[in-house]
């Protein structure tokens, strides 16, 4: 029997969200397949973490690594145990999360192991005798299907490509020691800062209100803060937004910013270029509000209004403040 | 610091076409990937500050000798274009092959990359080059320094950053955040011209041509189709008050509020 990994990623200690979603996928994959599943996770307190991971299926193989390497980034850590361990159980498949420390980890798993990748998967399921994945190409122009012509690959998914869901019976956890043949070169982390008044993160939110250049100025986006927090969502921008440094590179979506997937987008004074709909056009829902009805994003929004955002969102955020305390 | 730059020719985006055998077309317009172009203005700006070269690698078709010369243009030193019929429909692995190839035979401290392409939107190479020329990776980098021997870099966290450091040679992947490329000057692009490019066949960096290209590639495309149509924005042309209570409802009916 075959078997398809899911490779998590902990952080603080805890899974992230992408980890039970890759877990979640690993599941129902191995299921049309006939193969075995596993969650693999690799780093401080994986053991700790493992029981959590497992409700969503597949049995968690969990490797606690030593606090000596605490201060060596994570993919360098996690890539070469993950090789061990692929050279002991021969998995044929490997999910990997799309974040920035996933990529690391795939990319190294590339150099290492020569394992054929198919990245930026939007969505991924198992096809006629192994994966197929869809990819959105060419800024959203086109979507392709690809697959792996032999019968072993990696494969790189993005946040929200699919909803992570429990499985009727946990899996089982194993907690195991991984000895590597060989450390990576050393790249030591010598600092850890935090940036304050980081805003909250975008990748898994549900809802993002995003600014554009429409918000005319940092005083604007107070705004942009108030109805993403009447909504219960996060703060997205452009990058013309990020390049005026009124908010961080972290909230930036786009082309070179990140790619995103929430419920709901409303998009604030965005014009809607092809850069910044890369990241954003596989949202569930997009209202715009702008005040030129011509601008490109009327192409991509469910709803646009047609208007000046600095009257129409304190109108909105009360509005939508007053339905929710109101209970209905 | 003598430092390499991996700069990868795209389609201008928006222009970009798919072929009837699954591969990107090549008889559109190039230009340097956007997320390489960051990557580049710091090399220089690293080059200026503390003395070196900035030399471009680049693995694609013929007409990517245009980004090449712009690149040329803004202050690189001089170019390497690997360039061989035999690349063409080249599965990531292949890619790996034939950069590892190329940058081994190239002299430097630091090789960059940027954080992904406009077109294959990976962002594995960068790492995938380090592990297997057993050089340091440093990644997602917002700010790239010298250190006495070594390298030190902020990458990006979900906090803030980490504070990463490394010995000499390394590759760095960096980000949007490094700084906006600058615009080639009429004097840069006059001393372009007499800037060398080397072009390399794949038997110059010692691969097989047998050993990369559409047929012999692991993944492969399977069908290509244009995405769903979003089927088109409802317009709200209401007054204010009207169009708010609209938009609430349409919330609302979609159970999004």
């Amino acid at each position: 029997m075959g078997a398809i990994w899911a490779v998590g990623e902990l952080a603080d200690g805890a899974p992230t969200k992408l980890t039970l979603e890759l877990a979640t996928l690993a599941r129902t994959m191995a299921e049309a397949a006939g193969h075995d599943a596993r969650t693999v996770l690799i780093g401080a307190g994986a053991g700790a973490a493992a029981t959590e991971v497992a409700g969503y299926g597949p049995d968690v193989l969990a490797v606690d690594v030593d606090a000596a390497l605490s201060g060596r980034p994570v993919a360098a850590v996690v890539a070469p145990r993950l090789v061990s361990l692929i050279d002991q159980h021969s998995p044929e498949y490997l999910l990997l999360g799309a974040s920035n420390d996933g990529k690391d980890i795939a990319g190294m798993l590339l150099g290492l192991t020569d394992l054929p990748v198919l990245a930026n998967g939007a969505a991924v399921e198992w096809g006629d005798d192994g994966p197929r994945v869809e990819m959105s190409t060419f800024g959203g122009k086109l979507v392709t299907r690809s697959t792996f012509t032999g019968p072993r690959g990696m494969v790189i998914v993005r946040p929200a490509s699919v909803t992570a869901e429990k499985a009727a019976a946990p899996g089982g956890v194993e907690s195991i020691e991984v000895s590597v043949a060989q450390e990576l070169p050393e790249v030591r982390v010598t600092n850890r800062l935090e940036e304050a008044g980081a805003a909250a993160p975008i990748e898994e939110a549900r809802v993002i209100v995003g600014a554009g250049r429409g918000i005319g100025s940092e005083d604007g986006l107070r705004l942009i803060e108030d109805l993403a927090t009447a909504l219960g969502g996060a703060v997205g921008a452009t990058r013309a937004v990020v390049d005026s440094g009124w908010i961080g590179y972290g909230q930036q979506i786009g082309q070179t910013g990140k790619i995103v997937k929430p419920s709901l987008y409303v998009a604030c004074g965005i014009s809607g270029a092809i850069q910044h709909k890369v990241g954003v056009q596989t949202a569930g829902t997009i209202v715009a509000i702008n005040k030129d009805p011509d601008a490109p994003i009327a192409e991509f929004a469910d709803l646009f209004v047609v208007g000046d955002l600095f009257e129409i969102l304190p109108r909105l955020i009360e509005a939508i403040r007053a339905r929710k305390s109101g209970g209905s | 610091m003598n430092i390499v730059v991996l700069l990868k020719a795209v389609p201008v985006v928006g222009t970009e076409r798919l072929g009837a055998d699954h591969l990107t077309e090549r008889s559109v317009q190039l230009e340097a990937n956007g997320n390489d172009e960051y990557l580049l203005e710091k090399a220089l700006k690293l080059t200026e500050t503390h003395g070196g070269e900035v030399t471009l690698l680049t693995v694609g078709p013929t007409n990517a000798t245009e980004p090449i010369r712009k690149a040329l243009a803004m202050g690189a030193a001089r170019a390497v274009h690997v360039v061989d019929e035999s690349v063409r429909g080249s599965d990531m692995r292949a890619t790996l092959e034939i950069l590892a190839a190329a940058l081994g035979k190239l002299e430097f401290d630091v090789a960059f990359a940027g954080a992904d392409t406009s077109d294959g939107q990976g962002g594995l190479l960068g790492a995938a080059l380090a592990a297997r020329l057993e050089l340091p990776y440093l990644s997602y980098a917002a700010e790239i320094e010298p250190t006495d021997g070594g390298v030190r870099i902020n990458r990006l966290s979900a906090a803030g950053y980490d504070v990463l450091e490394s010995p000499l040679p390394a590759v760095v992947m960096g980000t949007q955040l490094l700084g906006a490329p600058r615009y080639p000057s009429l004097r840069g692009i006059m001393q372009a011209r007499s800037k060398p490019v080397e072009t390399w066949s794949l038997s110059d960096v010692g691969i097989d041509a047998g050993a990369v290209g559409a047929s012999v590639a692991t993944t492969k495309v399977l069908e290509a189709d244009k995405p769903p149509e979003r089927g088109g924005a409802t317009f709200v042309r209401e007054p204010t008050d009207v169009a708010v209570a609209q938009v609430v409802d349409f919330l609302a009916s979609r159970r999004l509020i």
